[in-house]
């Protein structure tokens, strides 16, 4: 397997995608949004128990690829008792991590989706559960889609 | 290795490696590649002569007229039409269809009415009906896919019930782009005239891949793009009879199209001109007429044939792979030269991605057949798809990979 490869699927993500954490409806939440990718058709869903602005507990559900279930999920372990401000931080440096493959020192088990910006055509796997969340966050209604939103 | 495998040199593009492996091109339903022949057309009327069509009285704009109606004569024999004037140039399927459901819709239906379709169209042959029939008030059916593969094809004993005198319409795949299932074209066409329905056939899977006589299928429109039988993109053609465009309203309207025009207004050409306003895509047209030659001097038999036994070899050697979900018809049954399949634990563009690695390229998603796919329970499916300069060696190449990735997700 070349270096790119194994560099895109880390044990990190093959384990979360193997062994999601945090999936299904989750049953407390006063939030959700919808997200998906027309191109591929991978969808995710987002549940956020909110208190105030912060998560106080996050669920994801849907279907997609390794690198899409994987972040989804991951990413659920990162949020919860963040404020909406944290997420939208958070984000950012995800953002970066996937588009750029630099990632700060201090942002733990994010920085295995690095590998993602040698293929440009799975960052929106890679954001997909994101952009549900943001979504989630902001009480935005509307389906949260890789097409209209930026990378 | 079949004797096609010597069509390989005509193929520039074939001859490279991809991530350090020979390129093994399995996604010939998305677009085939492009012989030298074809190639050699477009640069020889780039180089010597471009120009516009039906408007110059010089040498050049003589050549590129010529070629350009000379390519129009030659689709027409290339699918049996009846008159040239029945070949009008497009951008491809999807535009030809738009036109069909535009122009012809809108002066044919009424509320009540019902254009019928199947359950494993496209979205090209299934969005253009959907909004026709919002436009008209008309109903839009569909004929179901039988099984939980899809394995059975279509439900021609729903026919029965479905092909009233209401249906004005008629507009179904001929291979489906996903399935792989050959529908029996004319026998539908000789049941929808039978209750007076008109009927559209998107050929854009079979086009290049078997005969086409639109005199023998019986249809009244026949859709298809030039990029998918190793033509350029771009391009691709509206069949309808002469009787029916003669009397279709111009769905662009602009220069190279009217009779007499005057500051109150206009009228139009008889067809072909009627339905191509402003300079029309000259070089693909001629391009698309030398792509009928190639593909002629193989063979459309001698390409059906070969796609066929791809597609056999395909499924006995994808079915032996376990835990593989393949939709479409069953080993044994009759099929195009493609194979869509799925595995319960790894997602197709994982698939994809991985046997890019491997020099492959396949395609991994919906196939623009979302409601097919939410039908059969899928979200997405890996599909293999061959021509006839595919080898049983590439196949054997396809499965090595697909082993391999399943062993690296599944363990």
């Amino acid at each position: 397997m070349s270096a790119d490869l194994s560099e895109l699927y880390q044990q990190v993500i093959l384990d979360h995608n193997r062994r999601p954490r945090n999936r299904g409806k989750l049953p407390t939440a006063n939030r959700v949004a919808h997200g998906n990718n027309p191109s591929c058709g991978d969808e995710c869903s987002v549940y956020l128990q909110l208190d105030g602005d912060r998560i106080t507990n996050l669920s994801f559900d849907g279907s997609g690829c390794a690198i899409s279930q994987a972040s989804a999920s991951l990413m659920t372990t990162q949020l919860k008792g963040k404020t909406a401000a944290e997420t939208q931080k958070l984000y950012d440096d995800f953002h970066h991590i996937v588009t750029t493959g630099e990632a700060p020192e201090d942002i733990s088990d994010l920085a295995a989706f690095a590998g993602v910006h040698t293929f440009p055509a799975r960052i929106k796997c890679a954001t997909l559960g994101w952009h549900a969340a943001l979504n989630a966050l902001k009480g935005d209604p509307l389906p949260a889609t890789t097409e209209t939103h930026k990378d | 290795m079949s004797d096609l495998a010597r069509t390989r040199a005509d193929f520039p593009i074939l001859h490279q490696q991809v991530n350090g492996k020979p390129l093994v091109y399995l996604d010939n339903g998305a677009t085939s590649q492009k012989p030298r022949a074809v190639i050699d057309a477009l640069v020889h009327y780039y180089e010597r002569d471009n120009s516009n069509v039906h408007r110059g009285l010089h040498t050049l704009s003589m050549r590129a007229t010529d070629a350009y109606e000379g390519a129009r004569t030659r689709i027409a024999k290339f699918i049996h039409a009846a008159d040239p004037a029945e070949i009008i140039f497009t951008r491809g399927t999807t535009e030809s269809i738009n036109i069909v459901a535009r122009s012809w819709a809108q002066a044919h239906l009424k509320p009540g009415d019902v254009i019928l379709t199947t359950e494993m169209e496209h979205h090209s042959n299934l969005v253009p009906w959907q909004q026709a029939a919002k436009a008209a008030g008309a109903t839009l059916n569909y004929i179901p896919v039988l099984g939980a593969d899809a394995e059975g094809g279509l439900d021609y004993a729903a026919l029965d019930t479905l092909l009233t005198p209401a249906v004005k319409l008629l507009a179904f795949t001929h291979i489906s782009n996903t399935l792989g299932t050959v529908n029996d074209a004319a026998e539908l066409c000789r049941r929808a005239r039978a209750v007076g329905a008109v009927t559209l056939i998107d050929a854009a899977q079979s086009i290049g891949h078997a005969p086409i006589d639109v005199q023998t299928l019986g249809c009244d429109f026949l859709v298809f793009s030039g990029h998918k039988m190793c033509g350029p993109t771009g391009i691709g053609v509206l069949y309808g009879r002469r009787a029916l465009l003669d009397k279709l309203a111009p769905d662009e309207t602009g220069g190279g199209m009217v009779v007499t025009v005057t500051y109150e207004g206009a009228n139009w050409k008889p067809s072909p001109e009627r339905h191509e306003a402003g300079t029309p895509n000259v070089a693909d047209a001629i391009a698309l007429g030398a792509a009928c030659d190639y593909i002629d001097t193989i063979g459309r038999e001698a390409i059906a044939a070969h796609d066929h036994h791809l597609g056999a070899v395909a499924m006995e050697k994808l079915s032996a792979i376990p835990g593989i979900r393949i939709i479409g018809p069953r080993l044994g049954q009759p099929r195009a030269g493609l194979v869509s399949f799925g595995f319960p634990d790894v997602h197709a563009h994982d698939i994809v991605t991985f046997a890019d690695e491997d020099g492959l390229a396949l395609r991994g998603g919906h196939h623009c057949n979302q409601p097919l796919m939410r039908k059969l329970g899928l979200t997405s499916t890996t599909r293999a798809s061959f021509y006839f300069y595919n080898t049983a060696q590439e196949i054997d190449v396809l499965v090595a990979s697909l082993r391999r990735i399943q062993k690296f997700f599944v363990g």
